[in-house]
């Protein structure tokens, strides 16, 4: 049994290790127990800042106090950060390219119980095609922790996508990250399988049955959809001729479409895309959503012979 | 305020309004009817009441102001060029490709302008942020935001006014543009905000009600916003839409439409003979 963690515990964890500097400021819109921010609020009280169940008014908030120089992390739920207060994190936030960084979880439909109305499976569209804005979706804990430091320290806006749901613990702690920057997760020569979030765990075990049919698999985690890392996609398209994309999102518009756009323009070759299939989510235990919206290995292993019968 | 001082502001709050009236006639599009009735009130924030200074305009220790009523942008351009954060002469530029002068006020552009706007409902947000990092880190500035009376129909407004009252931004001053026009007419018929001053009060702000172009009552709203601890204010401002140029008071179709060139200069005429007579 692999160690589990969910990227949301990851998130407050890390924000409270680097909650020392006191230019951090963190809001939440009352999920601060959901969000994990509670994590940081009980060693930095006078820095975690509540603004209640009003998300746009946060978003707008957070933007007035990076101008004044904060770094603040501003969370809620991924519908509400992206998609109730999306007018206020492109024109407060984006357009000016401030210095918030928006932690937000619950993304996917792994929210479970809650249903539809809970499960953001549009925020990656939603946050990518906002000029300037970093969009980063890390796989595991591990991750997580490394990715949102780096995000403290960079100065401009990031969406930080994390999940509800504890995943396995993917990456050994020295492993190195670094925003915009791909990790080749296992190397391979036949196919890749292109995942981000709790989708690269799933990967590695497609990998695994494909090459007990003697097939050389790639895997890459893309832990940063925007800027994406295009060498690492390209290299993958030229050297293995055949790819197939993994995500918890609508495959409208989403990671899959990203990685699309850069295979189409540098070096064309076979697709097949892993996601949701433009439906909305619904109430279940995370694991019965994942096997019903076929977000499995088993989907990844079939979408990964289909591309193979169409690879040139 | 002596008569040698309101003397000046009512000669700059003239000039602001001809420059308001040249941006937007130049760009053939803009907003100069809300622009004209907060001009007198930027003027005395500008020239006045507010720390700010040109040659330095990042200080961290400025005051601050959010135009939160964003497309009357030419109100706020106006005054920053005249206030010398950049050449009076760059408002002829105002909305064209290639300007500096968006059609909203761009922070990473124009000299000056603290927060990016536009969005209604927003600024107000951006504003108690900035009253919340005064508080945190101990400061004296104070943050200044204008709000359109159509403004208030933004339900985001509301969020704002909780949350600044709950934590107790009393560096926070927000002035109402009360002129009761928007785009579609008087605001009681598009949407009614009213009664504005008790609902504020019931947000547990301060409440002051002042003649939007009356330099005194200005200094009077803000003097007293200063001195009330333990809450935001909000200073209703009762204005004229259009104040200063005869054809445009009082008329909603100001709102968002540009002067033509006779009309423009008809308005520079009577500015003009304000001017004058003062």
């Amino acid at each position: 049994m692999s160690e589990k963690i969910a990227t949301r515990v990851a998130y407050g964890t890390a924000l409270a290790e680097i909650g020392h500097n006191e230019n951090i400021v963190v809001l939440d819109a009352d999920l601060s127990k959901s969000t994990r921010t509670d994590l940081f609020q009980k060693k930095y009280p006078e820095r975690h800042i509540n603004m209640g169940i009003a998300e746009s008014n946060m978003m707008a908030v957070a933007a007035g106090l990076a101008s004044c120089g904060k770094t603040v992390f501003a969370s809620t739920f991924a519908m509400f950060a992206a998609g109730r207060a999306f007018d206020q994190v492109r024109n407060s936030i984006g357009y000016p390219h401030l210095n918030v960084k928006i932690g937000a979880t619950h993304a996917g439909i792994t929210v479970g119980e809650d249903g539809a109305s809970h499960q953001a499976i549009e925020d990656i569209a939603l946050m990518r095609s906002i000029p300037g804005m970093t969009v980063i979706s890390p796989a595991d804990g591990v991750s997580t922790m490394a990715l949102v430091k780096q995000a403290a320290e960079m100065v401009g806006p990031v969406y930080l996508r994390l999940g509800r749901l504890d995943v396995p613990v993917i990456y050994s702690n020295d492993t190195q990250f670094q925003i915009g920057k791909g990790v080749t997760v296992k190397d391979g020569k036949n196919i890749t399988l292109i995942a981000n979030g709790l989708m690269v765990d799933m990967a590695v075990q497609a990998a695994s049955k494909l090459e007990a049919e003697g097939l050389s698999v790639r895997v890459i985690d893309i832990h940063t959809i925007k800027p994406i890392d295009e060498e690492i996609i390209i290299k993958a398209a030229q050297e293995t001729g055949a790819i197939v994309t993994c995500e918890e999102h609508n495959v409208m518009g989403g990671f899959g479409s990203a990685v699309a756009e850069v295979v189409v323009k540098n070096h064309p070759v076979a697709m097949e895309m892993v996601g949701i299939e433009d439906v909305f989510g619904k109430s279940g235990k995370p694991a019965d959503l994942l096997a019903m919206y076929k977000l499995t290995p088993e989907t990844i292993v079939e979408k990964a012979k289909k591309v193979l019968s169409r690879k040139k | 305020m002596d008569a040698k001082t309101k003397l000046e502001l009512q000669r700059t709050a003239t000039q602001i309004r001809k420059g308001i009236i040249t941006a937007v006639a130049s760009a053939g599009s803009g907003h100069p009817g809300g622009s004209l009735s907060v001009a007198d009130i930027m003027t005395f924030l500008y020239f006045k009441e507010m720390r700010v200074d040109p040659k330095s305009p990042k200080n961290p220790d400025r005051d601050r102001f959010v135009l939160s009523k964003g497309h009357c942008s030419p109100g706020l351009y106006s005054t920053l060029a005249h206030r010398g954060f950049f050449p009076v002469e760059d408002l002829k530029s105002f909305r064209q490709a290639g300007s500096y002068l968006e059609g909203h006020p761009n922070m990473d552009k124009v000299p000056g302008v603290d927060m990016s706007t536009g969005s209604l409902g927003q600024g107000v947000s951006a504003a108690v942020g900035m009253a919340l990092a005064g508080k945190l880190d101990k400061k004296d500035y104070r943050v200044f935001t204008v709000l359109g009376d159509g403004e208030l129909e933004e339900g985001q407004v509301w969020e704002a006014a909780m949350a600044a009252a709950h934590y107790k931004l009393d560096n926070l001053t927000a002035f109402v543009d009360y002129n009761g026009l928007q785009i579609d007419g008087k605001i009681i018929d598009v949407m009614n905000p009213e009664p504005i001053a008790d609902k504020f009060l019931a947000f547990g702000w301060h409440v002051v009600n002042i003649d939007a172009h009356d330099f005194d009552a200005i200094e009077k709203g803000v003097e007293e916003a200063k001195a009330t601890k333990g809450k935001p204010t909000v200073i209703i401002a009762h204005s004229v839409k259009g104040k200063g140029v005869s054809y445009m008071e009082n008329q909603a179709s100001w709102h968002g439409s540009a002067p033509k060139k006779e009309q423009a200069e008809q308005a520079l005429a009577e500015l003009d003979a304000l001017l004058n007579s003062l």
